[in-house]
């Protein structure tokens, strides 16, 4: 239906476009009327005096679908008791209803026998809302297509008929889409503030269960505990005391991140000095293209590996030396990550070495120092900034990872150095979280914006603290 | 002159280092891309037995006369247990379910779906290659040892006996498996295939594009050509900056909790997956055309002003056409980044066991990625094999990708 909707949308767009530029083009030829804008502008001014009202109201039907259809089905006629219904319950039953709204109305014949059984079992209140549901669905449905074809020709005869010689289309048309392109500049605003708010909003939410400081400071991570208590009985306290502790968290984290980065920053950092000073164009066209494959290349794709072979392989290899390894082991994980943030430490460095000017390096070698000893005294101190604002893009990075520490790192929490031993990370708690449930109401579920926005604020400080650096050192060369 | 040597040596050694440096990173792209064809290229060929099928219309309870809807309601799982005892005589009932064992579970399907096909053979018997199991499978490709104790194998001593029988009998053989990239998930690997997941991945991409490109184009459109730099536009830039940081996981995270939670979005759709995709790629959209928009001279939009263009018209008519071909690189790699992005599916419910191929960005569907990683979570070898076949897929999408914004870049872009 909507697919349809918008295909027709498309259609009569593109005839009002023709008919106001037609009537511009009649008024001007045949009626010697002097226009004061080009004939095409008119065709705009009609295609949005009949789009954007009708596209506006959609919006609104959209957003409102969900008010409209509780209004509709869920009348206190049907339901008596419905004020006094819990939200947990209201979803249920509407999600019954949903799932009855499908089937009510087929002929008997066509209904396998699961489904009989659904109707039979449910109540005649229920079947009478589930139908008026099925209409719902089809008014609106009727609704939104009169909006896409109705409003929009009625609107554009309306625009089609202003056309005169002195209707001035053009800074109407151009006011509009100056707006258009506004909107459109803020949206970017709009998304930063959504991820705040959606961020903040679950987290007080959490917060209202967990005491802040409980979260900050325990050490304990058992969110199991707080599912076995019944969401609508409230909460003991005491259970929930040291469920939510986000120190293993944090510092599984920085585990793996500093794994990762024990291998990311050598191998990138001097892969990119070997292809920015030392090697021929040939083999920096060969070179260059490879490595940066490993970038492009899913992280789901590592979490497999990382699964896989790598956590068996170090644990053969550490058992064959004699030392206990996990088969989650954060040094999998953290590897695979390293693995994964070469390119990214390597082409950030490639950018800050080649802006250091060539003067700095001739100057050097006119001294008499060999290439390496250029390198290490002079060109690695003058891109020293740049150099430390992309180590610190690249922790950033790999504090956000999820999906390698999804699939290659413990679930269970644990507070270690030890990169042998299995840890787990914020992000992969978020995911364990939520994976299958969806209801905002337990603690073990809205903890998961909690840990978003501690995760949001980590890398946004990381982030900002990584341009400041750079955004210095440029100033000097510039 | 001993200091000069060391030096020397010293110049030599640290070459070596970022030698080193580059072949390991080399190394780990051969490493990776090895591993995964390895373990991967299984899951292209299926294995099959040859079987006389009798389609007795007793077992089925349908005529020549029957209508299809009737064939389709029709249950086919006593007929696929008559063709068993059939192909394989006098088994007692324990040999029995062991040989039925070594046969698809799926198995009545693929004769509903012959038959559906085919309505005239009703009583009429055929040789129909029937899959195997995955177990089986797996011995036929050598992923399982034939050669371990009884009691580590999935696939017993009898059920072998029998496997070398049919195999002397050159009844097993291995067909190219249309299965992978034709149905949806299953929960027995033999039968499952990706085509789902990538309509699912399709249709998020669509939403993406047609969210984030349009979006992203105004923007830095406004950015560039109509607003002069000042507060705003340093907020606006700091912002795309920040957003392009962001983890992945935290778009998810904005996905479930506005667009599912407040907005009322239905959960595991392509819709809000594509719309959380496309909230990703928009910074990366915006940053590469803003730059391909800043590399149009002045000269062009001076000439256009000149002779009398608006601003409006200067952008429109000459600018945007002239950065487009940048606007579309940037947009195409942003896209591939969307595709291979894993964690805001999860976030957003599109890692759900999903059979039925997704009709549209409103059915529940799985995504390229999430079903990668749903395979990978199963402890069959089976899906093993199917979750590297995935990757490749998923791999050749993004060269596809890749190569196309090269393309673009090489072909179309105008150097000034």
């Amino acid at each position: 239906m909507i697919y349809f909707a918008l295909l027709i949308l498309v259609i009569i767009s593109y005839l009002f476009y023709y008919i106001g530029k037609k009537r511009a083009l009649n008024l001007k030829f045949n009626g010697n009327i002097k226009l004061s804008s080009q004939p095409d502008y008119f065709g705009y001014y009609v295609v949005l005096m009949a789009l954007i009202p009708a596209l506006l109201m959609w919006f609104g039907l959209l957003l409102f679908k969900g008010n409209f259809q509780e209004m509709f089905v869920m009348s206190p006629i049907l339901f008596p008791d419905i004020s006094t219904w819990s939200d947990g319950k209201l979803g249920l039953i509407l999600n019954k209803l949903n799932n009855l709204s499908v089937i009510v109305n087929l002929p008997l014949d066509d209904l396998t026998n699961g489904e009989k059984s659904i109707l039979n079992m449910a109540s005649e209140n229920e079947l009478t809302a589930a139908k008026n549901l099925a209409n719902f669905d089809k008014i609106y449905g009727w609704s939104n297509l009169t909006l896409f074809i109705i409003l929009p020709i009625i609107l554009g005869f309306l625009a089609t008929r202003s056309i005169s010689g002195k209707l001035n289309a053009q800074p109407i048309v151009e006011k509009i889409i100056t707006y258009i392109i506004k909107g459109s500049s803020y949206i970017a605003i709009l998304i930063t503030i959504g991820i705040f708010l959606s961020l903040v909003f679950e987290a007080i939410n959490f917060f209202r269960y967990v005491n802040p400081v409980d979260f900050f400071f325990s050490t304990g991570w058992n969110p199991n505990r707080a599912f076995v208590v019944d969401a609508s009985e409230g909460f003991d306290k005491d259970d929930l005391e040291n469920a939510f502790g986000f120190i293993p968290l944090l510092t599984g984290t920085l585990l793996i991140a500093t794994v990762a980065m024990i291998v990311a920053i050598p191998l990138g950092l001097m892969s990119a000095i070997y292809l920015a000073e030392y090697a021929s164009k040939r083999v920096r066209d060969i070179a260059k293209p490879i490595i940066e494959i490993l970038a492009g290349i899913p992280t789901v794709v590592y979490g497999f590996f990382a699964a896989l072979s790598l956590a068996p392989f170090i644990k053969d290899v550490g058992e064959s030396v004699g030392l206990p390894v996990s088969a989650e082991s954060a040094l999998a994980a953290g590897l695979a990550m390293g693995v994964m943030i070469i390119p990214f430490v390597s082409s950030l460095s490639d950018d800050v070495i080649k802006a250091v000017p060539q003067s700095l390096r001739d100057g050097s070698y006119a001294l008499g120092a060999t290439r390496s000893e250029t390198i290490k005294k002079v060109i690695l101190p003058a891109a020293l900034a740049g150099i430390m604002g992309s180590f610190l893009l690249a922790v950033s990075r790999a504090i956000g990872e999820t999906m390698i520490v999804v699939m290659a790192a413990s679930l269970r929490a644990n507070l270690t150095f030890n990169p042998l031993e299995p840890a787990t990370t914020i992000t992969t708690q978020i995911v364990t979280s939520l994976i299958g449930d969806v209801e905002f109401d337990n603690p073990k579920t809205l903890v998961a914006f909690a840990l978003g926005l501690t995760l949001f604020l980590m890398t946004l400080l990381l982030n900002i603290l990584a341009i400041t650096i750079v955004k210095k050192y440029r100033e000097k060369y510039e | 002159m001993n200091s000069l040597n060391k030096r020397l040596s010293a110049e030599k050694r640290f070459q070596a280092y970022g030698l080193f440096a580059v072949a390991l990173s080399m190394f780990f792209v051969l490493i990776l891309m090895w591993k995964i064809f390895s373990t991967g290229s299984g899951a292209f060929v299926r294995t099959t037995i040859e079987a006389n099928v009798f389609f007795n219309p007793d077992f089925i309870q349908v005529n020549q006369n029957s209508l299809e809807k009737e064939l389709y309601r029709a249950s086919y799982v006593a007929l696929a247990d008559e063709v068993v005892r059939q192909n394989h005589p006098n088994l007692n009932e324990e040999q029995f379910i062991k040989v039925r064992e070594m046969y698809t579970r799926k198995f009545d399907y693929q004769l509903r779906d012959y038959l559906l096909d085919n309505p005239d053979k009703i009583g009429q018997s055929i040789i129909m290659k029937i899959t195997a199991s995955s177990d089986l499978d797996q011995i036929v490709k050598g992923n399982y040892p034939r050669d371990v104790p009884e009691a580590q194998r999935k696939i017993n001593d009898y059920q072998l006996s029998v496997l070398d029988k049919l195999t002397s009998e050159g009844k097993v053989s291995s067909v190219f498996n249309f299965w992978f990239f034709t149905k949806g998930d299953s929960r027995d690997p033999e039968t499952a295939g990706i085509w789902g997941a990538v309509m699912g991945s399709l249709y998020a991409l669509i939403i993406c594009f047609s969210f984030a490109f349009p979006i992203g184009l105004l923007a830095s459109v406004y950015l560039e050509e109509f607003v002069k730099p000042g507060k705003v536009t340093d907020i606006i830039e700091v912002n795309i900056n920040n957003l392009a940081a962001v983890p992945s996981i935290v778009f998810g995270l904005l996905g479930l909790g506005m667009l599912i939670g407040v907005i009322g979005l239905p959960y595991q759709v392509p819709l809000v997956g594509g719309l959380v995709l496309g909230f990703m790629t928009l910074p990366t959209i915006i940053i590469a055309s803003r730059a391909s928009l800043r590399s149009v001279p002045p000269s062009i939009r001076e000439g256009a002003l000149a002779v009398g263009a608006t601003k409006m018209q200067t952008v429109f008519h000459h600018v945007i056409p002239l950065s487009l071909p940048g606007t579309l690189t940037g947009t195409i790699i942003g896209m591939a980044q969307a595709l291979g992005e894993t964690a805001p599916l999860l976030m957003i419910g599109m890692v759900a066991f999903v059979m039925e191929i997704p009709g549209g960005p409103l059915d529940p569907a799985t995504g390229l990625p999430s079903q990668i990683y749903l395979w990978s979570e199963s402890a069959e070898r089976g899906f093993l094999e199917k979750t590297s076949a995935g990757i490749m897929l998923l791999l050749l999408f993004l060269i596809i990708m890749n190569t196309a914004a090269v393309l673009i870049r090489r072909r179309l872009e105008v150097k000034w």
